[in-house]
């Protein structure tokens, strides 16, 4: 069991000034932030634009225990083309499924542009033995998963265990290779806003190419306060890096309305260069559907009925 | 697929996100061509027969026409204040004034739209600011004097409070509106009468702030309204029929009022200028004190007398903070002020924009190192950038002086004792911002900053139940909370505690 490293004599601390000191995060101003930038009035060519690359930055999830093979076929199908009749619409980046799902997407999304992102690390817990865990993740990538979606141990860390959670990230992103791993926080569990920065530095340090909000499965998953501090600290970790590591809030994200507000403080933190599906994604099940009503209607000046789209 | 992907290529997505414009409309408001004056519960054509064109500062476009008030005005208005005081208003039940005052508040409410319109094109502040600051402010602070109104003798126990009779109040451009609410809700609940002058170049919401009393069915004479420019302000404050005169202002104004008034016994409140220390301590969370920093200077375009124009930044993460300030102004989108996506709007005048200018020129020329963010300013209107100040000495005139626009001036320190003193070495002394994660640390600064109005951990927020203003020469006297009552009211006939 990996032991948080004592201090080696004649430990330094840094003698440069480091921005992604942990520092600290303060509630009130952090909310007022993220209520403000909510509040940008998106319109006409700038909200079309947003909303395709709302859909190409999706992963179209299902995790369910009633997961079968069709559901996760017709997902994928869906995610390939998810409006038969405007093929101007994008595919989504990604379909998130159980590892033991991703064969049957994999093969549903060969030769098009959408991925297969598996969860795995005793997804959504993330409490069984390390060695189970980085198992699970070789083989999911057998499997054919191009993304492997993590969970943080959150009991480990919220009793302080922080080079517990720091090694399994390690182990899990080595048994990953040149898959991109997303840590998942988990967020809702962390408490505060302190801890979530701690939490995302320590999953950017370790090795995540993303970071991710939740993983779907409680009540208080992804919100835009929460999603701006993990951004902040993926700011400071470029600015003292240059390394760029990709976002993903995931839960709760249901209307298109939400994923353009998402976008804009993305936009307005990081800049345009995160604007890609390569450093930023939305999960969702049930999102799709909104931003697609809405492409239409901004597309023909007429909303449809949702008997127009197709349900999966 | 194949086809899928080559209608994707054939419509290549563009690579910037531009926000389309979203400006909210402006048909809300209609304006009259020419406005009087607000005499006695209605508009009268000025005695001075003169007229002087108000416009929209962002693209200097006539917006309407209103009236110079001369002594003649000055002096029916202050008659009308006196008769309505004398007859009715102040012999009134205290609960029924309270009714007037909820009504504004509740008009106020149902009008925001309109009187936030109004309020950007005048004054050329962005619209979200307000829609969401101004006319919530605005509503809220007559709702809250006039749950006091009936209550007086509660406030003021064993004091017998009573109202002083014609105040005159004196406005800034920079709030019209919500300096308007902070003048009258105060003077109204306790009693008072009231001639209000308006600021030169932002008079329009305080016009159709007369449509509001008409509304409301306030009693004529209760409120009267005179524009004009600063020798109207100067007829009124040399009036001997009024009271008390209240002014929101430049220093240099308000010293002249108050040699004015020294030995009449005219009661006085000034708020004046400021320039605000807003401290950030290496333990501040930096990106919240990052937005705390930009609201705090460039909030209103800087218009506020009490922006936070000093920041002093611990040295030790003096680097960090300047190059996320820097990265944060790229991000601020300036322009159309009636646009809902604005967040730095135009300056309010000509003079206002020439004086600013001039002070950023002598900041160049004393060494200071400037910075503005790559940003399209319209060619029309008046314009300022968002600009910082690095290596900044103490003894600069950008550190010393007001400069009322988005200019910030950045300082460091080394320790708490330092911050103190320089942020105390100021001739102002109107309000100041701490930034820590440590609450004792907060306190400690508190009570040792010379300053009316102190914010932890944020800046520029305000509450009508919180008092506000200065010490030194930014003032004296408080608005808001039960020690905005004070200078309204006479207590056992003696004067009450400031400036009697």
């Amino acid at each position: 069991m990996a032991k948080a490293p004592a201090l080696p004599v004649g430990f330094e601390l840094p003698l440069e000034p480091r921005i992604p000191r942990i520092g600290s995060v303060d509630q009130v101003g952090l909310e007022e932030r993220s209520a403000t930038l909510a509040k940008r009035s998106i319109k006409r060519e700038a909200k079309v634009w947003a909303l395709d690359l709302a859909v190409r930055m999706m992963d179209l999830t299902t995790l369910e225990g009633s997961d079968t093979p069709g559901k996760v076929a017709a997902l994928a199908s869906k995610g390939i083309r998810p409006d038969p009749a405007d093929a101007s619409v994008p595919s989504v980046a990604a379909i998130c499924v159980y590892p033991n799902l991703v064969a049957t997407a994999a093969e549903r999304v060969r030769g098009t542009s959408v991925k297969v992102a598996s969860v795995a690390t005793a997804f959504p817990s993330g409490q069984t033995p390390l060695a189970l865990k980085v198992a699970e993740v070789h083989e999911a990538i057998e499997l054919g998963a191009d993304e492997i979606d993590m969970v943080i141990d959150r009991g480990a860390f919220l009793a302080g265990r922080y080079a517990k959670v720091y090694d399994e990230v390690v182990r899990v992103k080595e048994a990953c290779g040149d898959v991109h791993l997303k840590v998942i926080l988990e967020t809702g569990e962390l408490g505060t806003y302190d801890n979530v920065r701690r939490a995302s530095l320590l999953a950017m340090a370790a090795g995540a190419d993303f970071i991710k909000t939740s993983t779907g499965k409680l009540p208080s998953a992804a919100t835009l306060p929460v999603t701006l501090v993990m951004l902040e600290a993926i700011r400071d970790v470029y600015e003292e890096t240059g390394r760029m590591v990709g976002m993903k809030p995931a839960g709760g994200i249901r209307t298109a309305k939400q994923a353009v507000q998402y976008l804009v403080q993305l936009h307005e933190t990081l800049g345009p260069e995160w604007l890609t599906p390569d450093l930023y994604r939305l999960g969702a099940s049930s999102l799709l559907n909104d931003v697609l009503m809405q492409l239409r209607k901004e597309k023909t000046g007429r909303y449809q009925s949702p008997d127009y789209f197709t349900v999966d | 697929m194949t086809e899928l992907e080559k209608k994707r290529s054939a419509a290549p997505v563009p690579s910037e996100w531009t926000y389309a414009p979203a400006p909210e409309a402006r048909d809300i408001v209609s304006l009259e061509e020419r406005y009087g004056l607000f005499v006695g519960g209605e508009f009268v054509e000025p005695r001075s027969g003169e007229y002087f064109p108000t416009i929209d500062p962002s693209n200097e476009e006539p917006l309407a026409e209103v009236a110079q008030a001369g002594p003649e005005d000055v002096s029916a208005a202050v008659a009308s204040a006196r008769e309505a005081f004398e007859n009715g208003w102040s012999g009134l039940a205290p609960a029924e004034r309270a009714k007037y005052l909820f009504r504004i508040a509740r008009i106020l409410q149902e009008r925001s739209r309109e009187f936030a319109v109004l309020e950007s094109l005048n004054g050329g502040k962005p619209i979200r600011e307000s829609r969401d600051v101004d006319l919530p402010l605005a509503a809220a602070h007559f709702f809250y004097y006039a749950g006091w109104a009936d209550k007086l003798e509660y406030a003021f126990p064993n004091r017998r409070p009573r109202p002083l009779g014609v105040a005159g109040q004196i406005i800034p451009w920079n709030f019209p509106l919500l300096m308007l609410a902070w003048k009258i809700a105060p003077a109204l609940a306790a009693g008072n009468t009231v001639v209000l002058k308006p600021a030169e170049t932002t008079p329009l919401s305080a016009l159709l702030f007369c449509d509001v009393l008409r509304q409301a069915e306030l009693p004529h004479g209760v409120v009267n309204l005179v524009t004009g420019d600063g020798r109207t302000g100067a007829e009124l404050v040399k009036h001997e029929g009024v009271d008390k005169i209240a002014f929101t202002g430049s220093t240099e104004v308000g010293k002249a009022i108050q040699r004015e008034l020294a030995g009449t016994g005219r009661r006085l409140t000034l708020e004046l200028g400021g320039k605000a220390a807003n401290i950030v301590f290496d333990d501040a969370p930096l990106d919240q004190a990052i937005e705390g920093i930009v609201n705090g200077i460039y909030f209103n375009q800087g218009h506020v007398c009490c922006a936070g124009s000093r920041l002093f930044v611990q040295e030790s993460i003096y680097e960090p903070v300047v190059s996320k300030l820097k990265r944060r102004l790229q991000t601020l989108r300036v322009g159309d002020p009636l646009d809902k996506n604005t967040d730095v709007g135009a300056i309010n005048s000509k003079q206002q924009l020439t004086k600013i200018e001039e002070l950023v020129a002598a900041g160049e020329a004393e060494g200071a190192e400037i910075y503005q963010p790559p940003c399209r300013l319209p060619e029309r209107g008046y314009w300022f950038a968002p600009t910082v100040f690095t290596n900044v000495a103490q003894s600069y005139r950008i550190a010393q002086e007001e400069i009322f626009g988005p200019v910030l001036s950045v300082l460091t320190f080394r320790t708490p004792d330092e911050a103190v003193e320089k942020a105390n070495n100021t001739p102002y002394g109107l309000s100041a911002g701490v930034w820590t994660d440590k609450g004792s640390r907060i306190l400690a600064m508190a009570s040792r900053l010379r300053a009316g109005v102190i914010w932890a951990n944020t800046f520029n927020r305000f509450d009508p139940s919180s008092p506000f203003g200065g010490y030194k020469e930014s003032g004296f006297g408080r608005e808001g909370g039960l020690h905005g009552l004070e200078p309204y009211l006479d207590f056992d006939g003696k004067a009450d505690s400031f400036g009697g």
